[in-house]
């Protein structure tokens, strides 16, 4: 494709991104675009460590839960305003990322994805013991009115959340977008394909799984912010459990790891699928939906291993 | 805290671990023959926990009894999964991997909860109750029957494993699987074998498990979970070192529970472990 026309597509599709909330006018479809966009970031900031520089952790709700935590605990003891508690949150979830990537990227491939697991599970237990943030209750976030963009709350109308969401997901392929192309970027490949030859030409592995660590860690907890004022309330529960982790993970491999449209594309195919299953098949109490979504899983595993950009790719390469 | 209660501590850990190690077991196993860690391990697991408990809810089965019922059953999962799904995904990615058995795990829980509920379902007045007196110590006989039968589960895999023709095929099919098609291994059959073994292993445990604890479709969850802290603990692949991670694994639980707080005992299991793997980044008894 020539770069004047990818361009220009781009340019549509974003056009056609920002016209939606004045087509699609219902708060449900409104959502859905809305959890697309957040699973696209989260898939996306995960993809930078796991996908870019091969370093699979079963563990990132952990930042998503930092940053939901931060930003509504400063919010309700310090009166500060999300948007600056989303930035402490960005700051806490990077920091942590670092104290925990010291020790835990010593360990290579299934050793590496067990360790984040427990990581994962020791830190949502200590939330769910610890009292001064609502342990086992929750955490509700203050409401605040009117509407406005400083408080990070709109109660009439979904459509600034949409934008929101829309602009976390443009920063996150940007970041991706950046790193791919830049030194950096060599770096996180050459360490992903073999860490050993990597190291050999005097790459310094450690700092770079850390630096691809601290990325994916700041734009996950991010996406936290962004939900605890989308949903107002959180709990260790919702924002801290081993299954979060593995759905982030899930929607990067569905679309394809280590691309930059991968997560997108695979969030906007899981998370309607998810969505659908619930709508036709939940409210019954009996599982019908996950059953369903369970099967698709190993059904696409299996059929598409590589996620859906290797059947992309290949289709490019055989046509040009 | 006396020493009785200490005591009594260590011991309920030792008897957890044993069955914890039996579960890790066919865990580890599965990895060394073709390195692909089982997300739906505790599924098999709370499979394994509801036919017991149906064998006795429906024909009066006796846990006990059922046992060889129960293994017989998961062996044949096992197997079944194995041509259904996994021999599919052999030379996917390890992502895709971890996607395929995750997948099966969301499956089979939200099977067993359209089919059987969310209830809490416990065994009554099974064959072992009870409990007997050792010099002040009190020991739960169900426990005491649980960990003695995983114990005498886990000597019979690794003889299974070490001693017999077919264990050595196997050995043979985890060291090089090539090779081991060379010498006229039917490798095939011998993933497929592994699996069933594999799931034959929490077949037992499941078994073992129901005699006093509770069946509920996410019951697996947990134990997964400590499962797989002791298989990467023992080394990944090395199943006599998972007999004795396992056992870790349970001590430590009962015992963080005992000294620091029941609630956080779990995190005393995982940090003890991370501590393991930075000190031996291959587990305490895994080779590289």
């Amino acid at each position: 494709m020539a770069p004047a026309l990818r361009w220009g597509l781009g340019a549509l599709a974003l056009a056609a991104l920002l016209a939606v909330p004045f087509v699609v006018t219902q708060p449900y479809p409104r959502h859905v675009f809305i959890s697309i966009f957040l699973y696209a970031t989260l898939a996306q900031a995960w993809n930078l460590l796991a996908g870019y520089c091969g370093q699979i952790s079963l563990g990132h709700a952990v930042f998503f839960g930092t940053g939901a935590y931060t930003s509504s605990v400063l919010g309700k003891e310090l009166g500060l305003t999300p948007w600056a508690g989303m930035v402490a949150g960005v700051a806490l979830a990077v920091a942590l990322s670092q104290l925990i990537g010291y020790p835990v990227f010593r360990l290579r491939g299934h050793y590496l994805a067990i360790a984040t697991i427990a990581v994962g599970e020791i830190v949502q237990t200590l939330m769910l013991n610890w009292d001064w943030v609502g342990a086992a209750r929750g955490f509700f976030v203050p409401i605040k009115r009117p509407d406005s963009f400083v408080n990070f709350q709109f109660h009439q109308s979904k459509q600034t959340y949409y934008y929101i969401a829309l602009g976390l997901l443009l920063l996150a392929l940007g970041v991706a977008r950046r790193i791919e192309r830049s030194r950096t970027g060599f770096y996180f490949r050459a360490i992903r394909e073999d860490q050993d030859a990597a190291a050999s030409l005097g790459i310094p592995v450690a700092a770079y799984k850390q630096r691809a660590m601290a990325w994916s860690a700041g734009l996950t907890a991010m996406g936290g912010t962004f939900y605890a004022q989308y949903i107002l309330f959180i709990d260790p529960e919702s924002v801290f459990p081993l299954s979060l982790s593995i759905l982030i993970c899930l929607v990067a491999v569905l679309g394809g790891v280590g691309t930059l449209w991968g997560p997108l594309v695979g969030a906007a195919i899981l998370v309607p699928l998810s969505e659908g299953t619930r709508i036709y098949f939940g409210g019954t109490g009996k599982a019908i939906d996950l059953l369903i979504f369970g099967a698709l899983i190993m059904l696409i595993s299996v059929v598409q291993p590589g996620g859906i950009m290797a059947l992309a790719q290949r289709g490019r390469r055989r046509t040009g | 805290m006396t020493l009785e209660v200490l005591l009594q501590g260590l011991i309920g850990g030792l008897l957890m671990g044993f069955v914890y190690a039996l579960i890790a077991a066919g865990l580890s196993l599965i990895f060394g023959l073709m390195e692909i860690v089982n997300f739906a391990h505790g599924e098999f697991l709370m499979l394994a926990m509801f036919a017991t408990f149906w064998a006795w809810a429906l024909a009066g089965l006796d846990p006990l009894l059922s046992l060889p019922l129960t293994a017989a059953l998961l062996f044949l999962l096992g197997i079944a999964v194995y041509h259904g799904l996994i021999r599919w995904i052999l030379g996917a990615p390890m992502l895709a991997q971890i996607f395929a058995t995750f997948g099966l795990a969301v499956f089979l829980r939200s099977a067993a909860q359209a089919l059987w509920g969310v209830d809490f379902r416990l065994v009554k007045d099974p064959l072992v109750s009870g409990r007997i007196s050792l010099g002040g110590l009190f020991i739960g006989l169900p426990q005491l029957v649980a960990s003695v039968g995983a114990l005498a589960a886990f000597a019979f895999l690794y003889w299974l494993i070490r001693k017999t023709e077919t264990g050595r095929a196997l050995q043979a099919t985890a060291q090089d699987r090539q090779a081991a098609a060379l010498m006229g291994i039917d490798t095939q059959w011998m993933f497929a074998l592994g699996w069933g073994i594999g799931a034959a292993c929490v077949g037992v445990a499941g078994g073992l498990l129901t005699i006093f604890f509770y069946v509920f479709p996410d019951v697996g969850a947990s134990f997964a979970l400590l499962a797989y802290v002791a298989v990467a603990l023992g080394g990944f692949g090395n199943v006599p070192g998972t007999l004795a991670a396992g056992v870790v694994v349970g001590v430590v639980e009962v015992m963080s529970g005992l000294l620091i707080a029941p609630t956080l005992k779990y995190v005393t299991v995982f940090l003890i472990y991370l501590a393991v793997v930075l000190w031996r980044p291959q587990g305490l008894f895994g080779r590289f």
